[in-house]
């Protein structure tokens, strides 16, 4: 267990497990999602679910955009990067992540020239210094990081380089989270809301939530006392009977979001009519591909690719993970088959994955009398 | 790719517009700044980076909080400065 002096902020954090213990009514248990893979690290890093009251779980949502990656786009990235004079570009946390017929770390032993970058703009970089090589950039995140490869595609039609294109993969948080709302098999009480994603888009978007599903929401930052304080947040308005978008986070995240990177978005990319996400199938309107005017940067347009899907595999309970039905311990392979070294799914490949998280900081002794939302047993010894 | 990793303008990198010199856990890299455009942006500001690309203002209070987060995380963020050391955008 960890101890809340570790914290900077510890006399707070005391005060506020001892405020969340008041807010919380008798006989009645409260699961509360945080979205945001940033925020489950930090759970799972400072033991924060100890300080809770047994009245309180939080549940891991999809909010790692390693982890909703479909095994089939990886194939498709690791069949493009295997075409003739191609240089694959893509951010380090993927070469590790599993396809259906190997990872981007395989490829490259077998001779694929793969690079990590560390921005989209190291990867136009590499495109305008081999104008004789095709460079491509495996975009990947949720709106954090999609302006940047806006903005980079907008570079690369500035500054004409032909041989530049991007295999886009964003994807967007609301789709998910309204996905889950409409799950049958879970129930929750509120939301935690991603802190990065916020500062662009807002928060304003999250308004449905409150509205049309009763769920309170706060946008939260990401240390142990951010989230402590969202919690204490989110039960003040249920003791009050009031369902809420408030923001936590308002130190980097503006109400309105980042306007300039909302147009870049809105100018490059265009809304898929459907995408796979790991674990949670097709979900509509939840993904961004290339706009038609920037076709000529579009790896999919550019390359003939083989679309592969590939079925998560059968011991593989990450969608279950993902969607907040099971914890990550719960999982048949968690520890055994399934490990940060031997992945089986893409949760225990990130290091913001739910299952790598719990791993990692040695957290899977932790009692296993808490069952799903919904089932928990609240007394604890 | 997650972390917002705060840096501290330095002045304009020269070269194409939005680019901007920002010192990063005591090293120097260029940065996009387009995402801000239209704030007011001085030597001194902070910003929060996301990959390669300013995307939020910050205090100057809030920058070493963030800091300070980070270098708790260890490793991941190790790897996201290792990353950031070997960018050379232009």
């Amino acid at each position: 267990m960890r101890f809340v002096d570790e914290y900077r902020d510890a006399d707070r954090a005391r005060a506020l497990a001892a405020g969340i213990a008041a807010r919380c009514r008798p006989g009645r248990t409260y699961a509360f999602m945080e979205v945001c893979g940033g925020h489950t690290h930090t759970i799972y890093k400072h033991g924060l679910e100890d300080h809770l009251p047994p009245e309180v779980s939080l549940v891991h949502g999809p909010g790692c955009p390693v982890c909703v990656i479909p095994m089939g786009r990886v194939d498709d990235a690791t069949h493009i990067a295997g075409q003739p004079g191609v240089i694959m570009t893509s951010f380090g946390d993927l070469l590790r992540v599993p396809g259906g017929t190997g990872s981007f770390l395989g490829a490259k032993a077998a001779g694929a020239d793969i690079r990590m970058v560390y921005s989209p703009l190291d990867a136009l970089k590499i495109a305008k210094e081999n104008p004789d090589r095709r460079v491509v950039f495996m975009a990947i995140g949720f709106e954090t990081t999609a302006p940047s490869t806006a903005m980079t595609v907008l570079r690369a039609a500035a500054e004409g380089v032909p041989n530049f294109s991007v295999f886009c993969n964003h994807v967007m948080i609301i789709p998910a989270i309204k996905a889950i709302l409409d799950s049958p098999d879970l129930r929750l009480d509120g939301f935690i809301g991603p802190g990065h994603v916020s500062a662009v888009i807002g928060c304003e978007p999250y308004a449905f939530i409150a509205r049309d599903y009763r769920k309170p929401l706060v946008v939260a930052g990401f240390e142990p006392v951010d989230i402590l304080t969202s919690v204490h947040m989110l039960l003040g308005q249920l003791a009050e009977g009031r369902c809420e978008v408030e923001n936590q986070y308002a130190r980097v995240v503006p109400w309105q979001g980042n306007p300039v990177a909302l147009e870049a978005i809105g100018r490059v990319m265009r809304l898929r009519p459907h995408f796979e996400w790991r674990g949670l199938g097709f979900i509509a309107h939840s993904a961004l591909a290339m706009a038609e005017e920037y076709a000529a940067f579009d790896a999919e347009r550019v390359f003939d690719l083989p679309g592969i899907r590939v079925a998560d595999p059968r011991s593989c309970q990450c969608g279950e993970v993902l969607k907040g039905v099971l914890k990550p311990w719960e999982c048949k392979v968690f520890g055994t088959a399934c490990t940060p070294e031997t992945p089986i799914g893409t949760c225990m490949v990130s290091s913001e994955g739910a299952c790598a998280a719990y791993y990692n900081f040695g957290r899977f002794t932790r009692d296993r009398t808490r069952g799903p939302a919904g089932e928990r047993e609240v007394s604890r010894a | 790719m997650c972390l917002g990793i705060p840096g501290e303008l330095v002045g304009p990198a020269g070269g194409h517009d939005d680019l901007a010199l920002v010192e990063v856990s005591g090293v120097r890299r260029r940065v996009n700044i387009g995402l801000l455009e239209g704030q007011e942006l001085n030597p001194g500001d902070w910003v929060l980076v996301h990959v390669g690309f300013a995307l939020s203002k910050i205090s100057e209070d809030e920058a070493q909080a963030v800091l300070a987060y980070l270098e708790g995380l260890g490793q991941p963020y190790e790897d996201e400065i290792d990353a950031l050391r070997a960018s050379d955008i232009t």
